[in-house]
């Protein structure tokens, strides 16, 4: 067994999420994650990387590597044209967001660069040489630290693991074009559909810095869910008992099966507060409860708790954040 | 139609869950139970055998109180089982637990072609959702991860997965694997039926020897990752909770002006 002793100017390579031909926010927190490691270099799959060239050195890319798309973006695809660029540019950490698709992508990467696997990492560090990387299990009960045992690691981090810190007199960053992977002879999968969700115009869900949930505790109003989230910038998110039921779409979903967030401030109304649903945002920094019934467990890991009705408390705190904002 | 089902065998969310001094999930507990997303799993495969006729093999990698999660398969209507049970297998990452369940696969397959490898989103206890994907690497069949609507004819799937910012539809000759969420049905109770029907059904026992494997390449000698410390997380301090008494909603802004939230 090789103990990792990479040398702290090692590429650590960041793959670019990005949606219509922005860089999705976390992909900034990684870049500021990467430097704290090794050298940040970035990679964009697809066209369109001009434009956001000054963003990714702002934060700290001094290369960016860029590589043709694949017209379905599927899994093993995208995994193959990143370890291509891994085993090309001798990458030692590749760092990306640690959503359902970036974890398959991850493994897949880790599995053709002989890489250690991390995954909803919420923390990198090097300890000694050592790539050290943190994770909250058992919703979010117990935190462990691992050590990655190879010369070459993957880690999907969750957002908000950092925040994305702007360099200074950063340069235009060198632009290294790549090849389109060959499609490999194998499996063939039909890409038979592809909707685009339309932009809520809030923050989005596994991304936001505040999060309001409301739960079956609405009765399917979420009008106050969504005037405090207003209020704060929040994103809204719901239990599954609320996607269920149909009140919001399922991709509001927060919990084991959902979305995991772990936000600044997490605002639950009408939450009890079920495992399942404490799996997905119980590494939150803040977490406020509003819920009419005092026994509820989520009292038992809320920071702030209110027992009382979330059509009455959710409106009148709205109305004070405005007030005290002016 | 042949469907394989993976299953795993985890501690149950509503127990005490912990992790061991060597940072595994500690098995040690006595109240695991079939890794409840993999009841949809089952789920599927049986509406599928069902509808087009054809046998479903629970598989799971584990140790002995794995045995569990098959039986509760079997229970479900499954009709055959298999459970690879080794000691080498302790302390596998995902890679190992993957090239486990690809080898067992590929022998199941030796025996008899498998059309369909269905398995759940994710083991509730390590959360990783990556196992799918690569037991789908390793075997070179297409992958149609999260389902939440799942079609099968004789030759092909298609899937229709919800994804952070779309919706997609995917179809693929079979051989595949799928995995589906919990969205995709409402897994059955096993009946009184089921459960004595179970009891005549007999569970295949293989080790690493049997599949070929070597034990080098799985378990903690395979890992990439070592666990150096496994804490509970600390009570959250300073918690308040207050009863509305009209005045709440204000406290509140307060409190997160305080905080430095808004
Ligand atoms: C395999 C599986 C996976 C699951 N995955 C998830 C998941 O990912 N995410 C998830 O959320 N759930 C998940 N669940 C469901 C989970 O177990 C719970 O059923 C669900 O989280 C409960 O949702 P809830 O809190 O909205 O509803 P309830 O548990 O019914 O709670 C509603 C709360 O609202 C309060 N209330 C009612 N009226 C008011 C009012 N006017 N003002 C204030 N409070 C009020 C009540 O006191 C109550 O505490 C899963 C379940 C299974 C079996
Ligand atoms: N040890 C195992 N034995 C059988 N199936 C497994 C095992 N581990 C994972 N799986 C399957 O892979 C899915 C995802 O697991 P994971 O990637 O660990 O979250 C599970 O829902 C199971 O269907």
């Amino acid at each position: 067994m090789t103990i990792s002793t990479a040398p702290a100017d090692s590429t650590i390579l960041v793959l670019v999420d990005h949606t219509g031909g922005t860089v999705r926010p976390p992909v900034l927190e990684l870049l500021t994650l990467a430097r704290s490691i090794g050298r940040a270099e970035a990679l964009w799959i697809g066209d369109g990387v001009e434009p956001v060239l000054d963003t990714l050195a702002a934060h700290g890319a001094s290369t960016v590597h860029r590589a043709p798309a694949d017209a379905r973006g599927l899994v093993p695809t995208v995994a193959g044209t990143v370890a291509a660029v891994v085993e090309r540019t001798g990458a030692q950490v590749v760092l990306l967001s640690s959503t359902f698709e970036n974890k398959e992508i991850a493994a897949r990467v880790a599995l053709a660069t002989q890489a250690a696997l991390v995954v909803d990492a919420a923390g990198v560090e090097r300890v000694e040489g050592r790539l050290v990387t943190t994770q909250a299990a058992f919703a979010g009960t117990w935190t462990l630290r691992g050590e990655v045992t190879t010369d070459r690691a993957v880690v999907a981090v969750k957002p908000n693991a950092v925040p994305a810190l702007a360099v200074d007199g950063a340069a235009r960053p060198d632009v290294v074009e790549h090849p389109a992977v060959p499609t490999q002879a194998g499996p063939d999968v039909t890409l038979v559909e592809r909707v685009e969700r339309a932009a809520s115009g809030r923050p989005e869900l596994g991304e936001a810095q505040a999060v309001v949930v409301g739960g079956r505790g609405t009765n399917g109003d979420f009008s106050a869910v969504e005037d405090l989230a207003d209020a704060l910038g929040a994103a809204v998110g719901a239990t599954r008992v609320a996607t269920d039921e149909g009140w919001i779409g399922h991709e509001a979903q927060i919990g084991q099966t959902g979305v995991t967030v772990s936000p600044r401030l997490y605002v639950g109304a009408g939450v009890s507060g079920a495992v399942h649903h404490r799996g997905g945002m119980q590494s939150s920094g803040t977490i406020v409860a509003v819920n009419s019934d005092p026994e509820s467990p989520i009292f038992e890991i809320a920071d702030y708790g209110i027992v009382g009705d979330l059509f009455t408390v959710l409106p009148q705190a709205a109305a004070e954040i405005r007030r005290l904002r002016g | 139609m042949r469907i394989v089902v993976c299953v795993k065998h985890v501690p149950d969310l509503q127990a005490e869950r912990a992790f061991t001094e060597q940072g595994w999930v500690d098995r040690t507990q006595g109240d695991g139970t079939l890794n409840e997303l993999d009841e949809n799993a089952v789920e599927a495969a049986l509406a599928v055998a069902e509808e087009l006729g054809g046998e479903v093999t629970v598989l799971t990698v584990g140790p002995q109180d794995a045995e569990d999660a098959v039986r509760r398969g079997l229970q479900m209507g499954a009709d055959h089982a298999v459970h690879v049970l080794d000691d080498a297998i302790a302390g596998s990452d995902a890679f190992g637990t993957a090239a486990v369940l690809a080898a067992a696969l590929r022998a199941l397959a030796g025996q008899e072609p498998v059309d369909l490898v269905i398995t759940g989103m994710a083991a509730l206890d390590g959360l990783m959702s990556v196992v799918p994907t690569l037991v789908a690497a390793e075997l070179g069949i297409a992958q149609l991860t999260l389902a939440a609507e799942l079609t099968v004819t004789e030759g092909s799937v298609r899937v229709r997965r919800e994804l952070d910012h779309a919706t997609e539809v995917l179809e693929a000759p079979l051989p595949a694997l799928v995995s589906v969420t919990d969205q995709s049905n409402q897994p059955r109770y096993p009946n009184f039926k089921g459960i004595m029907a179970a009891r005549k059904k007999p569970v295949t026992t293989w080790s690493l020897d049997n599949l070929g494997v070597d034990p080098q390449r799985v378990g903690a000698a395979g890992a990439r990752t070592r666990v150096v410390e496994a804490t509970p997380r600390p009570p959250r301090e300073n918690r308040v909770l207050v009863t509305d008494d009209g005045e709440a909603g204000v406290q509140l802004a307060a409190y997160l002006v305080e905080n430095r939230l808004v």
